[in-house]
């Protein structure tokens, strides 16, 4: 018999900046849990972590890239994917991965998510979705489903919100995954994916907010949640994203939806630059020689 | 980047063009744009230019993106520039901000058109001269450099890239629609790779580096991404570590940081030209396009025997308050054209503190200023 209590698991006190502990989420947030999967993905991997630069928005998810120990920016409201990309264009060797929330990434930031997934850029996007604004006291967002309570939406939510997967596939994302935070091991194998894989990729996480978001909408604890989770999931591989819409206390299609190669932005962008240096000696040489 | 792949030669060029060529000379090799009018030129010549030398243009979807991409390009260690206009360079101000407080080498450049809004877009204006300095919400300096032709706005890139490496500062050419789409001679110097600024790096091994611990002077040494430091930087207040800190302690040891080392080396970074200076009771005080009027004006008082005189603010900010403040008990009167209803003239106002009177000739744009008007405003201050 296998004991599970001693499967060996990656050390990741070496990848955070322990004398930033204590956190400031709240107890039961699903923030911490991804963050563990992504450092466990680093470390099982191998991935080189000198050449990782983790990007964060504003908001809880935002502070992840603070507690790591990597390079890591904690940029502005909305605007971790365009720091990012300026990052991987001037240095393509590096391994950028965006750590923020959905109303950072989604709402506003949500117009550089569709372009980045267009461009195809090489990035990994880790999108934590507790459907609110946590850190402001648990204000309604674009990902809220349809008659949430949250604080600026105390008679129920009477907006539809976005399906995050369909939003970045159709946008044109290399690989695309939804796991809720009680899916551990497929996480942090989806972000092992993502981050060795070319392109743009994205995975959303289902995440409890048991202080503001949970309290309001009959999850008030973390654990609610988890058993939400484990009551509602559909493993479903392959699903199309069309499909993967979430509704209050509806069903939760999680999976790697989408996982496919096409030229990235940097492959276009080589063969330009080498197009222009091609054209631009030539013009020398034509020069020299008239000479 | 050990040869510089900068033209060398004569060219008969616009403001916009020589910009892009600035930059290339100066070691840029990363632009993020988004188009519009009058700067849409310095993007098209970026884009044709950056992949022949190696370096990567951008088109972002907005100047929101295009300034938070100029600034992760330049911490992964590249230097990088955007250009726009009035409406992009209200778009840019909040991550201005964000380069000023994570301390980020970097260019901006702002063709200056008419406003406000959308105002005229195809033709000139001054009009964001106090933008430039207090754009951006929180307290904190700037540098910010007035071209009055395409040859200087070709020279003043290559200076505005080597004062923003050496004080870790975005730095803003506050050029103008005139001077960004004349055409005239600009002479292209060899410009030799160890003749430009860059960034101090760290001389520790990563288990010491502290991003924002100074050693000589107020600017730290820079690190960049992928070379193993594993730092922290953010848009929060923060300590020597890059840790955020939410007290009013650590607020005053960075906030004076940031303002003193642009405050204290104004004296290397304040630059102005004065033209008969020493003995004018009337100093006309130009910027940009308006300056060579204003050579115009001056001429032409001092042919009707008016001692008049003229500096130009070649760094617009930090402000030239000291040189200001001396002239002041030399001269009458400040004469202060821009085509704007009064920005500068604010600054002058205030420096000159009452020992000297001070005159706003303002047009309100779509035009320069015509000689006479500047004229007759000296002509006014001499009775």
């Amino acid at each position: 018999m296998i004991d599970a209590m001693n499967v060996e698991e990656p050390s990741i006190e070496k990848y955070l900046r322990q004398d930033r502990l204590p956190h400031i989420w709240c107890s039961g947030c699903g923030i911490g849990p991804v963050a563990g999967c992504f450092l466990r993905a680093i470390d099982r991997e191998k991935i080189d972590a000198d050449r990782i630069a983790v990007v964060s928005g504003i908001g809880c998810t935002g502070r992840v890239a603070g507690y790591v120990k990597l390079d890591s920016f904690h940029t502005t409201h909305g605007r971790a994917i365009p720091f990012a990309t300026g990052l991987i264009l001037a240095n393509p060797d590096l391994n950028v991965v965006v750590f923020s929330g959905d109303g950072d990434l989604v709402a506003i930031g949500g117009n550089h998510l569709i372009h980045a997934a267009r461009r195809n850029i090489d990035m990994t996007v880790i999108c934590v979705n507790n459907f609110n604004y946590g850190m402001t006291g648990g204000q309604v967002a674009p990902t809220a489903p349809l008659e949430a309570r949250t604080t600026t939406t105390p008679y129920g939510n009477f907006e539809s919100p976005f399906n995050l997967p369909y939003l970045v596939s159709a946008s044109g994302a290399s690989y695309v995954a939804r796991w809720t935070v009680l899916q551990i091991r497929q996480l942090e194998k989806a972000i092992a994916e993502a981050m060795t894989k070319p392109g743009f990729s994205f995975i959303e996480v289902v995440a409890p907010c048991p202080v503001v978001y949970g309290r309001m909408n009959k999850e008030p604890k973390g654990l609610d949640s988890m058993h939400y989770y484990q009551d509602k999931s559909i493993i479903q591989d392959g699903a199309d994203p069309k499909d993967a819409g979430l509704e209050l206390n509806g069903p939760i299609v999680v999976g790697k939806f989408v996982d496919v190669q096409r030229p990235t932005l940097w492959d276009h962008l080589r063969e330009v630059s080498n197009r222009a240096q091609e054209k631009a000696n030539g013009r020398a040489k034509v020069q020299r020689s008239a000479k | 980047m050990t040869e510089n792949q900068g033209l060398t030669g004569e060219f008969f060029i616009n403001g916009d063009v020589a910009c892009a060529e600035g930059a290339i000379s100066a070691g840029c090799r990363f632009f993020a744009g988004y188009p519009i009018t009058p700067a849409t030129e310095v993007a098209e010549r970026m884009s044709t230019r950056l992949p022949q030398v190696g370096g990567v243009y951008i088109q972002m979807e907005d100047e929101l993106a295009s300034m938070n991409a100029v600034l992760g390009a330049s911490w992964a260690g590249v230097k990088a520039m955007t250009a726009t206009s009035g409406p992009g360079f209200s778009l840019m101000m909040e991550n201005v901000g964000l380069g000023v407080m994570l301390e980020t080498p970097c260019v901006l450049v702002n063709i200056q058109r008419a406003g406000p809004s959308t105002g005229l877009p195809t033709l000139v204006g001054q009009q964001d001269m106090m933008q430039a300095r207090w754009g951006s919400h929180g307290s904190y300096e700037i540098i910010a450099l007035a071209p009055i032709s395409p040859q200087d706005i070709f020279d003043l890139t290559i200076t505005a890239f080597d004062l923003s490496e050496k004080y870790r500062v975005p730095v803003l050419i506050m050029s103008d629609e005139v001077v960004g789409h004349m055409s005239e001679k600009v002479v292209m110097p060899h410009v030799a790779p160890e003749s430009l600024l860059n960034r101090r790096r760290p001389e520790v091994p990563p288990e010491e580096y502290l991003p924002y611990k100074t050693d000589v002077g107020l600017v730290p040494p820079m690190a960049v991404a992928g070379e193993g430091y594993r730092f922290h930087v953010t848009g929060l207040t923060h300590d020597e570590r890059g840790y955020p800190v939410m007290t009013a302690d650590a607020q005053d040891r960075l906030i004076r940081r940031l303002v003193d080392k642009i405050r204290l080396n104004r004296g290397d970074i304040i630059k102005y030209k004065e033209t008969q200076i020493e003995d004018a009771d009337i100093i006309v005080c130009a910027y940009g396009i308006t300056t060579r009027i204003a050579q115009f004006a001056v001429k032409m008082a001092r042919d009707e025997g008016i001692r008049a005189g003229l500096l130009q603010l070649i760094t617009v900010w930090p402000f030239a308050e000291e040189r200001i403040r001396e002239l002041s008990l030399q001269a009458k009167a400040f004469v202060v054209p821009e085509i704007n209803y009064g920005q500068i003239v604010l600054e002058v106002e205030r420096c000159a503190g009452g020992k000297a009177r001070t005159t706003l000739v303002p047009h309100m744009g779509g035009g320069v200023h015509s000689p006479e008007t500047i004229l007759e405003a000296i002509r006014e201050a001499a009775q």
